[in-house]
């Protein structure tokens, strides 16, 4: 039999199963605007990159990982020392757990200085903000596996964080960490989250966001229009200049893991007393700073309160973007979104970086 | 109402008691009313003590007559010589004080009397020190109490008022200079820069009420308290039965008693030798010393050069942590080499240090191992990223060719 007429009896037999015409279709038609802020758009793709590079990454550390206090920091320190190319499949799990997060905000940010959240982009604004939040819950409970000395006191303040939050805090730092203290059932629970509960979360709502992405596809700034923009075919044009991203992307995660491997610290004494100076995951320390900023008590609250009150309002706030942002002629508010944007970012690298070096 | 007030008083919970002494002396001028005011922050009267229970009288009189009145046991300002007694009426009784401190030690007195200033103080010396010139009056606070006068960080300044005194030991023949020594020795450092309230002082050595100086032949029972393995070693070297017949105070011959400054090989090779006075260098205690100062320095030099690759690896983000605590590991040999010194046998040592040798050559060996791997990694990395720049180099000049067919859709 010919190669050709083998090739087409494939094609047909997938075709019949997959319907595979509709995807060439929908890929042959679908484009891109091309305008001087189209950078952006890569950093959605780049996040979605990121988050592949550490399911791939975790599953792999999953093989040698063991979720007990008595084993944890020696499964890792195994898996650094022992596991052949084990060093660089931690080391870029962690870096891109990292770098994830940072294009999430990124992608977040070119959101909204291009007012992509706009109607009728809502629902894809909501999924991306809590994917954020999933993503930095994936940090918090990954912070802890390895079960060294920063993880476990850091892990504590944020179990306390949350244990003051009224009415419910109790039950939720309870909840957290499986007890009274963080032990344990903390690390086994924190595993079951990081591994089984966040991911699958994840992987229904990425889906959801992608669908939405794909049903409005991509957002044109309002000072541009709908029709103002050039168009570039999504394959292959598109498609491969986002390849390179990625490629950039695992360039400097593989640079990242030889010259700055990851470390994994001393093992957690839960008796010894918390080393000096432990503070949080970078992606917290803006909120961590401004809550040793707020005085004991504000107005005869207390202040720990008062700011993760203050912060829950912010983050509603942030979340309802969508709806304030449109005036009564449903016209975007561009100034203020954008004003309010640069300050909310001048804010987060400020206290950031206050909180790294103070 | 009386059964009221009885079971108030049963409680403990107490009336105001009425105190003549504290209420005319707190308006009175100068000496007389120093007493009074520095009386509030003493334990006795936190703990519902009045004047009366030391000085007696009646401090329910309105009239100082009646008050201070002999009839009415007024005692006064007791004498020197008296003082320990006047204390030990509460602090000998057991039953009054176990209400307070059920721990507490009733033997003050009694351990006082045994005392080099008990002693004197019992034969008329008048200077020596009594209760209050160590414990102050009217403002004693607990020994825990950072402003006691003898509260572990200040009880060095309080003997040092004494002793450090020329002027009040002229008459007692005896040194100076404890103060000014024990502030340069490692005891000093621990108690003063490392706040270590477990540090030892005067008290460790020389006993609190029972203040006594070590007698030579008991001053390796008095270090060895503390330094247990040292003592053994030294009861058993060929040292003891030499020194205690030159009736030299074992110890303090190569370290000093209040300057005890932290031991190096210095001390056993070299100009600053303590073996030196006694040992001539071709001698057999002199070449033992050498060996020994030769073993502990290889020991040393060795756990350097692997302490310093190990950080160096470990600074490059190499892990490390197994080598560095097998590091550990090999320093307590290092330690356990330097307390076997005092058998004053090279053979004692050897066994130490060459475990100590033979486990920093292996971790020598994983910090080399690891600086190997770092540079492995980091060509790997370059050989990937430049297969990456290729592959990106390949992608653009494939878009490049795609665009120039099929441009953007304008």
């Amino acid at each position: 039999m010919p190669a050709a007429e083998t090739k087409t009896r494939v094609a047909n037999w997938l075709e019949e199963r997959l319907g595979l015409a509709a995807v060439r279709e929908l890929m042959a038609h679908k484009t891109v605007p091309v305008h001087s802020s189209s950078l952006w758009y890569y950093f959605g793709g780049i996040t979605l990159f990121l988050f592949g590079i550490q399911v791939a990454t975790g599953m792999l550390l999953m093989l040698y990982y063991r979720a007990t206090t008595t084993e944890a920091y020696e499964s890792v320190q195994f898996i650094m020392t022992r596991v052949e190319f084990g060093w660089l499949i931690r080391s870029i799990h962690s870096w891109a757990a990292n770098l994830m997060i940072f294009t999430a905000f990124v992608h977040m940010f070119s959101v909204v200085f291009l007012h992509s959240y706009r109607r009728p982009r809502e629902m894809t604004w909501w999924s991306g903000i809590v994917l954020l939040g999933l993503a930095m819950a994936f940090g918090f409970s990954g912070y802890l596996l390895p079960w060294n000395k920063v993880s476990y006191f850091a892990t504590k303040v944020g179990a306390d964080v949350a244990s003051s939050i009224p009415w419910m805090g109790q039950a939720l730092g309870r909840f957290l960490r499986g007890g009274e203290d963080v032990a344990g059932a903390t690390l086994t629970r924190f595993f079951a989250f990081h591994v089984v509960i966040l991911p699958a979360t994840t992987i229904f709502l990425l889906l959801f966001h992608l669908v939405l992405v794909q049903k409005h596809g991509m957002s044109t700034p309002p000072w541009i229009g709908v029709n103002g923009a050039r168009q570039m075919p999504f394959f292959p044009n598109f498609f491969l200049r986002e390849l390179m991203a990625w490629y950039g992307a695992l360039a400097l995660l593989g640079v990242l893991a030889a010259l700055v491997p990851w470390e994994l610290g001393e093992k957690a004494d839960p008796f010894a007393p918390a080393p000096a100076g432990i503070r949080p995951e970078w992606y917290f320390l803006a909120e961590f700073y401004t809550l040793k900023l707020i005085p004991n008590h504000v107005l005869g609250i207390e202040g720990e309160l008062m700011g993760i009150f203050g912060f829950a309002l912010l983050a509603l706030w942030w979340v309802l973007l969508p709806l304030w942002a449109v005036n009564r002629n449903g016209m975007i508010r561009v100034r203020l979104v954008t004003g309010i944007g640069v300050l909310l970012m001048a804010y987060l690298i400020t206290f950031s970086l206050l909180g790294y070096f103070l | 109402m009386k059964l009221l007030l009885a079971v108030w008083a049963a409680l403990g919970i107490g009336l105001a008691a009425k105190d003549t002494c504290l209420d005319c002396h707190s308006v009175l001028d100068g000496k007389l009313q120093a007493p009074a005011a520095a009386f509030a922050g003493d334990v006795h009267a936190k703990r519902g003590f009045h004047c009366s229970d030391c000085h007696g009288g009646d401090p329910n009189a309105e009239d100082p007559q009646q008050s201070m009145s002999r009839a009415k046991g007024y005692l006064g300002k007791a004498p020197r010589t008296a003082i320990p007694k006047v204390c030990a009426r509460c602090h000998s009784d057991a039953n009054l004080i176990h209400k307070f401190r059920p721990q507490q030690r009733v033997d003050q007195l009694a351990l006082y009397q045994t005392s080099v200033h008990g002693k004197r103080l019992a034969a008329g010396d008048n200077k020596v020190a009594t209760c209050i010139d160590c414990h102050s009056v009217h403002d004693i606070r607990e020994t825990r109490d950072a402003q006691s006068p003898v509260h572990p960080l200040r009880l060095p300044s309080t003997c040092a008022r004494c002793h450090a005194s020329k002027q009040h030991m002229a008459s007692y023949k005896i040194p100076t200079s404890q103060f000014q020594d024990y502030q340069t020795s490692v005891h000093w450092e621990a108690l003063a820069k490392r706040r270590d309230l477990s540090a030892p002082s005067c008290a460790t050595c020389h006993g609190n009420h029972g203040a006594t100086p070590p007698e030579v032949s008991s001053v390796a029972a008095v270090c060895g308290t503390c330094h247990v393995l040292f003592e053994d070693l030294f009861n058993k070297s060929p040292h003891q039965p030499v020194f205690a017949a030159a009736g030299q105070a074992s110890c303090i011959v190569c370290h000093s008693n209040h300057a005890i400054h932290k031991p190096s090989t210095a001390m056993l090779a070299g100009d600053a030798s303590v073996c030196a006075p006694c040992h001539d260098k071709e001698s057999e205690g002199g070449k033992a010393s050498a060996e020994m100062a030769g073993l502990i320095r290889r020991l040393d030099a060795s756990l350097e050069k692997s302490d310093r690759i190990l950080e160096r690896a470990r600074s490059s983000g190499m892990e490390v942590s197994e080598a560095l605590l097998r590091q550990t590991e090999a320093k307590e040999h290092l330690v356990k080499a330097r307390v076997a010194v005092h058998a004053f046998n090279p053979a004692q040592l050897r066994k130490p240090v060459e475990e100590g040798l033979a486990i920093a050559s292996q971790t020598y060996s994983s910090g080399e191992q690891a600086l190997v791997e770092r540079d492995r990694r980091r060509l790997f990395m370059v050989v990937s990223v430049t297969m990456i720049f290729l592959t990106l180099a390949g992608l653009w000049w494939t878009i490049r060719r795609i665009e120039q067919n099929r441009s953007v859709i304008p």
